[in-house]
């Protein structure tokens, strides 16, 4: 019994890497052989496929704004959340616990109900298609959740180091920046991968947020799929270069990456 | 901790509060102005009061996603969370496995979710897909676009494969915090692999699980991007959920006031739920 342990997350990873090993195959056929039966492996190994994507500015570009977009998101999110969850942490003020739960409630919203209101008030200010438009609609999730991921950070920061700090004659700014946010360091890198982490794969508000200029690549992937036939080699490898960023991002986090889903308070 | 009352921490708020309260309040205002008028194009609205709710909350058609919908939540919590937890109690606790494990159980989760859609779209294909063409190898007649149940059956697979490691990560937080001193004393007192389970474990998670119940029931209740590029709702209407049927209302259909007065009744039962389990999270907290 003990002995067979490892077998179940054996099996289960097996399990989860199916379905990427099938993309990762069908990247590498031909369309005609793809619709042509099944096989497990290419038969006619072929990269045309990623040839196509990394030469066709149409492809690229999609990449480029998704980029810009997640990472403009993730600076602000991060940015805005460090003082708030400091005061939510630290100090009790007029409303906090009322203020905290809406913020909370935020997360929880359905992005179904806003994606129409989304692109009217976009659109009324002037940012419909640019990235910041995404950026900053993506906050609408991605601050609630920092906030609370910080939050249960810096109340894991005994409160002593602070008042020390002011008794040393630091100023509040400097304290923060020199002395608070190094100890939190592994909570705010955790934060920022939460943060490009949603932004990277929410797609709804994305979508109805771009038309052309700004469109993330996964849109791209939806409407070449069904304007030119049925590309399902390209598909697969513009999903397939969808995987890495978040593959690589997972391997700078391992470390912290059970505790920040524990929001930081296990 | 001790908190100490400082009216001023609102400063360090007010970022925060402007931006989320630009993204929320005003497309919610924009939604509840929908939900009380009549359009006949122009620009012309008039006010109706409740009547889209009424008809919504009469309606068939959202008597029928909503139930649905608890349908889908209720399944894939019912598997997920008592899965995760065996994943995460049967993870090395030690050695170099540990990241190798949470690196590839992680994956699912940083995929684009129409990605995610696609990719098992292609894996169950019913001839080429690796899943549809094992399946009907196994002589079952397995066709996801046809029959409602094939349909249902991937969407509850898909959703256990791309979110079940969200509740082992969370779950093997939660069994990494136990001192090693509580495994001691069990053994000496010679309990059970049950009792350990039971009155160390168990009671050690139940901040982590009530937090993954908490993300689990939310994001499955809001699902949209993955079950729209598997099945696109179909076939028929049998897995159009909430969020589907609400986008189909408004962007497919135009019924401004019957997707507004939808929104307003969905958002108010994620309300409702949010803050049933905020109440008892932070009840746990507290102790």
């Amino acid at each position: 019994m003990r002995r067979l342990r490892w077998l179940v997350p054996t099996i289960y990873i097996v399990f989860l890497l199916l379905p990427i090993y099938w993309l990762v195959n069908m990247s590498f056929k031909t369309t005609n052989e793809i619709l042509g039966g099944f096989s497990a492996w290419p038969q006619n190994f072929t990269i045309a496929s990623y040839v196509e994507i990394l030469t066709n500015p149409v492809w690229y570009n999609g990449y480029i704004s998704s980029i810009t977009y997640v990472v403009l998101n993730t600076v602000i999110s991060v940015a805005v959340s460090l003082p708030a969850a400091y005061a939510f942490s630290r100090y009790r003020f007029l409303g906090d616990k009322h203020l905290f739960f809406w913020l909370l409630t935020n997360r929880m919203a359905p992005p179904a109900v806003f994606a129409l209101p989304f692109y009217q008030l976009y659109s009324a200010i002037g940012l419909f298609d640019t990235p910041f438009a995404v950026a900053l609609a993506h906050c609408l999730f991605n601050i609630p959740l920092a906030v609370w991921i910080l939050e249960g950070f810096m109340s894991g920061v005994p409160k002593e180091i602070d008042e020390t700090a002011y008794v040393d004659g630091y100023s509040f700014p400097h304290f923060f920046v020199r002395i608070f946010m190094p100890l939190i360091a592994s909570g705010i890198g955790v934060t920022a991968f939460f943060c490009f982490m949603f932004s990277w794969v929410e797609m709804l508000l994305a979508k109805s947020l771009t038309a052309v200029a700004a469109k993330p690549i996964a849109a791209v992937m939806t409407r070449t799929a069904s304007t030119s036939g049925y590309e399902l080699g390209l598909l697969a490898a513009a999903g397939v270069l969808t995987i890495i960023p978040g593959a690589l991002v997972i391997y700078f986090v391992r470390n912290y990456i059970a505790k920040g889903f524990a929001l930081g308070r296990v | 901790m001790t908190r100490t009352w400082n009216n001023r921490a609102w400063f360090m708020v007010f970022p925060v509060l402007a931006l989320v309260a630009f993204n929320a309040i005003i497309p919610l205002m924009t939604v509840v102005n929908y939900s009380v008028q009549e359009t006949f194009g122009n620009n012309l609205f008039f006010f109706e009061g409740v009547k889209w709710y009424e008809e919504v909350l009469a309606s068939s058609r959202f008597h029928a996603a909503l139930w649905r919908q608890f349908l889908f939540t209720g399944t894939i919590l019912l598997i997920e969370i008592p899965l995760g937890v065996a994943i995460a109690l049967a993870m090395p606790r030690s050695g170099p496995w540990v990241s190798v494990c949470l690196v590839l159980m992680a994956l699912p989760l940083l995929i684009p979710w129409n990605v995610v859609g696609a990719m098992w779209n292609i894996m169950a294909l019913p001839d080429i897909g690796l899943l549809g063409h094992t399946l009907r190898q196994l002589g079952i007649d397995y066709n996801f676009t046809r029959q409602p149940g094939d349909a249902w059956f991937t969407i509850v697979l898909m959703d256990v494969w791309h979110w079940t490691s969200l509740v082992v990560l969370l779950a093997y937080a939660g069994l990494r915090s136990i001192p090693d001193a509580y495994y001691q004393a069990a053994r000496i007192d010679g309990a059970s692999h049950w009792s350990v389970f039971r009155y160390i474990q168990l009671p050690k998670m139940r901040r982590v699980l009530t937090i993954a119940v908490l993300l689990r029931f939310m994001d499955s209740f809001m699902i949209y991007t993955e079950p729209f590029v598997l099945t696109g709702g179909g076939p028929g209407n049998a897995t159009t959920f909430l969020s589907i049927d609400l986008v189909k209302a408004a962007l497919g259909e135009f019924n401004l006031g019957i997707a507004a007065a939808m929104s307003i009744i969905y958002f108010l039962m994620t309300l409702l739920v949010c803050w049933i389990f905020y109440t008892l999270m932070m009840r746990g907290q507290d102790q």
